[in-house]
Parts: structure tokens; sequence; C-alpha cells
């Protein structure tokens, strides 16, 4: 066999695999979209969901899945920062920097479910949480962590070597390089780091189960103090996500149209999702740009 | 490769005012000993260059001036400025770089506006005021031949610009800071022949108010724009004399052989 030949084969068998990726992809969200968007109503976004009746929708759930991924990123961002900038600028190569860096693997690849019994164990028991969006929050932070804390390391990583020693060859201190020219030329990076796991956090649904509750108080959206307990930002009310409602409906939703609330919900959910995606980007080039005035 | 004694050399002392001298500087790579007892001394407003090829030790040997091998090496021996040895354990090292600065080999503009690759520094070392810092940012610029070229796109990113108009922004954002000595490291090798010579026409504007050391692998560039020229060969510096003595008349035989091209 020649290599034309060779190569061929070898492109049109990347070619067929590639396809197949779209494929399910494509499938996937058409199928989705496609079942859901036509109970996608302003109805069913602006009404709370009904227990046993029909026509219930997914106004607290779509507002808990926002407040609980920004609660999560609250808490989880400053420390996966740190922790990304002491792995990629500060921390010798040695026995515990890879213990750190494997420990930091391991938290990643815990199954959800020991997650949130734990969180439901320690928050929501021991520590008198109750089912709360804070203890969700935490618990999802633990997820969080890793993902972020290795994609904040690797865009640091991935500014060159050279950016640094310029900053330090003009008489600026480490940090300052760190913060002043390093931090700013990796933002892209850790923007896809953040929103690989806000994907994440929206579509979690069996840490939540035991941490974040699943029911969906009836709150007031006018009622801007967290510490109100019927405040839409008190962060210790329970609060049920739309995974978690998604999961529900379909387990044990009594409504007569459940099947019907889920794929609406599911579509919204996608297209949350899609939505967070284009914003956090637009963002982060508004940001890249006023920092780096590339254009 | 022939093998040239160590113990052979012709370092000249220099009979003008000083900018930094090192005495018996040595690095160490783990076990690897780079540099071996480099004494030099190098003259106010005038351009050094450091000769020698590939692996000699030029690099590491300039490196250590401002302390850039901090962290990567160890350095030994004494590195005198203003009757201060900066090599020693209680120097604030980013003071130093402050008089000492370095342009390296790649240009490496930060992923900033042309403006504020200068203003940047300036700004952490406390200068706040406008008029001051667009003072400054011409000065540099025109210092390094690039304010014609670039004084209408100050707000533009830097890393727009060519290699050449990049690497003349390097030295102008070393300039800005009003250090004492500029250090280059092959500033002018990752260059076109054009870029170079613009360079190498900087540099010469340059050498009125700063001391220059600069590293090349170019021997004709070093001849050209270097007053005084020291040849490294194998982590050790065999021959430091006036540059037009050491090119027309060397006193060391690997000298003569490798501005000859007869080494190796």
């Amino acid at each position: 066999m020649n290599s034309k030949t060779s190569n061929n084969i070898a492109t049109g068998v990347i070619y067929v695999l590639v396809a197949a990726v779209i494929g399910i992809l494509v499938f996937l969200l058409g199928y989705i979209l496609w079942t859901g968007i036509p109970h996608i109503s302003g109805h069913f976004l602006t009404s709370a969901a009904q227990s046993f009746r029909a026509g219930g929708g997914v106004r607290d759930q779509l507002f808990n899945s926002l407040y609980l991924l920004v609660l999560t990123l609250i808490i989880s961002f400053p420390i996966a920062l740190g922790s990304g900038i002491y792995l990629s600028e500060y921390a010798p190569n040695n026995w515990f920097t890879s213990l750190i860096r494997t420990a930091v693997e391991v938290l990643s690849s815990l199954p959800s479910v020991v997650v949130g019994l734990f969180g439901y164990l320690l928050f929501v028991i021991q520590f008198n949480m109750g089912f709360s969006i804070l203890a969700g929050a935490i618990a999802l932070t633990f997820f969080n962590l890793p993902l972020l804390t290795r994609s904040i390391e690797e865009s640091l990583q991935d500014v060159s070597q050279l950016q640094r020693e310029a900053g330090l060859s003009l008489g600026l201190s480490r940090w300052k390089t760190i913060t002043g020219i390093v931090l700013p030329a990796a933002v892209p990076g850790i923007l896809t780091g953040i929103i690989l796991s806000a994907g994440r956090v929206f579509g979690e649904a069996a840490a939540l189960i035991y941490t974040a509750g699943q029911s969906a108080p009836t709150v007031n959206y006018g009622d801007w103090n967290p510490a109100d307990p019927a405040s839409f930002l008190n962060p210790l009310r329970p609060a049920e996500t739309l995974a978690v409602h998604i999961w529900k409906l379909n387990t044990e939703g009594v409504t007569p149209d459940a099947a019907a609330i889920s794929s609406g919900a599911s579509a919204v959910l996608i297209v949350v999702i899609l939505l967070f995606n284009l914003l956090a980007r637009m963002l982060g080039n508004w940001m890249y740009k006023k920092m780096t005035a590339t254009r | 490769m022939q093998n040239y004694s160590f113990d052979d050399t012709h370092i000249i002392d220099i009979p003008l005012e000083k900018a930094m001298t090192t005495e018996n500087l040595q690095v160490f790579y783990g076990d690897n000993h780079a540099m071996h007892d480099a004494s030099l001394e190098f003259p106010r407003y005038r351009i050094a260059a450091l000769i020698g090829a590939s692996g000699s030790g030029k690099s590491t040997y300039l490196r250590c001036l401002n302390r850039m091998n901090d962290r990567i090496a160890t350095v030994k021996g004494k590195i005198m400025y203003r009757d201060t040895d900066i090599n020693s354990k209680n120097i604030n090292v980013y003071e130093v770089r402050k008089h000492i600065s370095m342009v390296f080999q790649r240009p490496n503009p930060f992923a900033k506006s042309i403006r504020e690759n200068i203003t940047f520094a300036l700004k952490r070392n406390g200068i706040k005021d406008k008029n001051e810092l667009n003072k400054r940012v011409e000065e540099s610029l025109k210092a390094a031949a690039l304010w014609d070229e670039v004084k209408d796109e100050l707000d533009k990113s830097a890393l727009a610009l060519s290699g050449g108009q990049a690497q003349r922004l390097c030295i102008a954002r070393c300039v800005a800071m009003k250090p004492d000595i500029l250090l280059l490291d092959e500033p002018a090798s990752a260059l076109d022949p054009i870029s170079t010579a613009k360079i190498e026409e900087t540099l010469q504007q340059l050498r009125k108010n700063y001391s220059i050391i600069i590293v090349t692998h170019n021997m004709q560039q070093a001849s050209r724009i270097a007053d005084y020229t020291a040849f490294f060969h194998m982590g050790h510096v065999l021959e430091y004399d006036e540059t037009e003595k050491l090119f027309t008349n060397p006193e060391i035989k690997a000298t003569e052989d490798y501005i000859s091209g007869n080494f190796g």
C-alpha cells in the first residue's frame, strides 16, 4: 500500500469518527429540543411547579440552578485560583506536590452519590444546615475544585515562560508578574475551565438530592435580604434545581403532565447551558480585550 | 574538538570607570559546573560583547548579572555593582533588576497595548502621573528608535508588532525604567538583517547614557558595535580585550581559531 492510499484511509477513518461524534451530539440535542421546546412558554418559565395538578412551571427550579451555580463559583473559584496559582507558579516538583495533584484528581473521580451522602451527613445533619443551597454549593465545590484547579493551573502553564522572565527582569516581584502579566494572558483558558465546571453544576442531580434537597419552597423574588427565610437569596433554604426536578418527575412525578414538564425542563436546561456558554465567552473576550488590548 | 588549555588566558583590566565587575563568578546547574571563575570588568557608557560557541556559558554568565539565574542555578563569587556585592543573600533582587535590566533573545512583549507594555512596570513602581507616564513612553520609544513607527497606534496590542519592532519595544520597556546597565542576550538572533541593523543602531545611541553588555553569536555584530569583547569557551573566559585588538590580534589560540572559523 503506498503512502497516498494509507493517508486516504486514515483520513477517511478520522472523518467517520468525527461524524459519529457530531451525529450523536446532534441527535441528542435535536431530540431534547424537539420534544421539549413545544412545552416551553412564558407561563412555563414564570410559574411555580405543581405537585399534583397539571400546568406547573419551572420558575423556582430555573432560578435555583442559576443561584446554585453562582454560590458554587463564589466558594470554589477563589480556592481554585489560589491553588492553581500555587501549583503552576510556586510549587516545587517533589513528592508533596505530586501528592496534591493526585489528590485533586481523585477528588474529581469520586462518585457524585458518595459526595452527596457525605455532604448530607456532614453539612445537612452534623452542621445543622438542613437541606439548603449552601450545603448543595459546598458539595458541588468538591466536584468543581479539581476541574477548576487543573484548568487554571494549565492555562497559567500555557503562558510562555518568556513573559515571566520579562516581568522579573523589569524588577517586578513574582506576585506582580503573576497577577499583572501571567493571569490576564491566561483569562481565556481559565474561562473555559469555568464554563466546563458550570456545565457540571447545571447537570448534577445525585449529589444535590441529599444536600440542596428536592423541594422548591415558594420564595419572595422581591425580598433582597439574604438573611430573611422567605427571600429568594436566602442560602439556607432548600432548593430543588432543574436537574433534580427532571430526575424527580421521571421517578416519582405524579402530575398528569410529568413527561411533558420533564421534556420542557430538559430543553430549558440545555438552552440555559448554551446561553451561559455564550455569555461567559462574550464576557471573557471583552475582559481579555480590555486587559490585553488585542483586537 | 581540539583541547585548549583553560589556564592560558588573557584578560585585561579596564582603565575606565566601571559599571560593574565580577570576581570569580561560578555557576552550577546541580552537579554541572557551567561557569568557572569568571572575573571581568565592564566599563561605564561602553558596549561589551560576550562571544563564544553555543554552550560556552556566555548566556549563563549574563543572566547572573541581574540575578535571573536565581532558582535555576547556584551562583558563587562576587558581582560588584556600586561597591555592593549584589550576589549576596540579603540583596533585594527586584531592586537590582530595576538598575540592571535585561532584554532576551526572543522578543517577549506582554499581551498588552504598546503603551501599557512600557507603563506597566512604571505604574507598579509608583509613577502615577499621566504626563510623566506619557513622557516616559515617548522618550523610551524614541530611544529605541520605534517612536516614528508606532506613535499613532500606542493603544494597539503589542503582539501585532513585527519581531524587530517587538524587540525594540522590549528595549524601550527596559529603558523606560531608567536603569544603569542594559543586559542583552542575543537580542538580534531571531531577527532579519534590517531589524538587526536597527537594533544595532539603537544600541549605538543608547551607549551614550547606558552601560551595555551584549551576548552575541554574531562576530561581525560584536566587532561592529562593541568596545570590549570577551571570548567564552566551555565555561571559561579565555580572552577579554578591546574589540579591535581581540579580533585583529588575539593573544589566545582558541580565540584566534574561533574568530577565523577554524573551531571544532
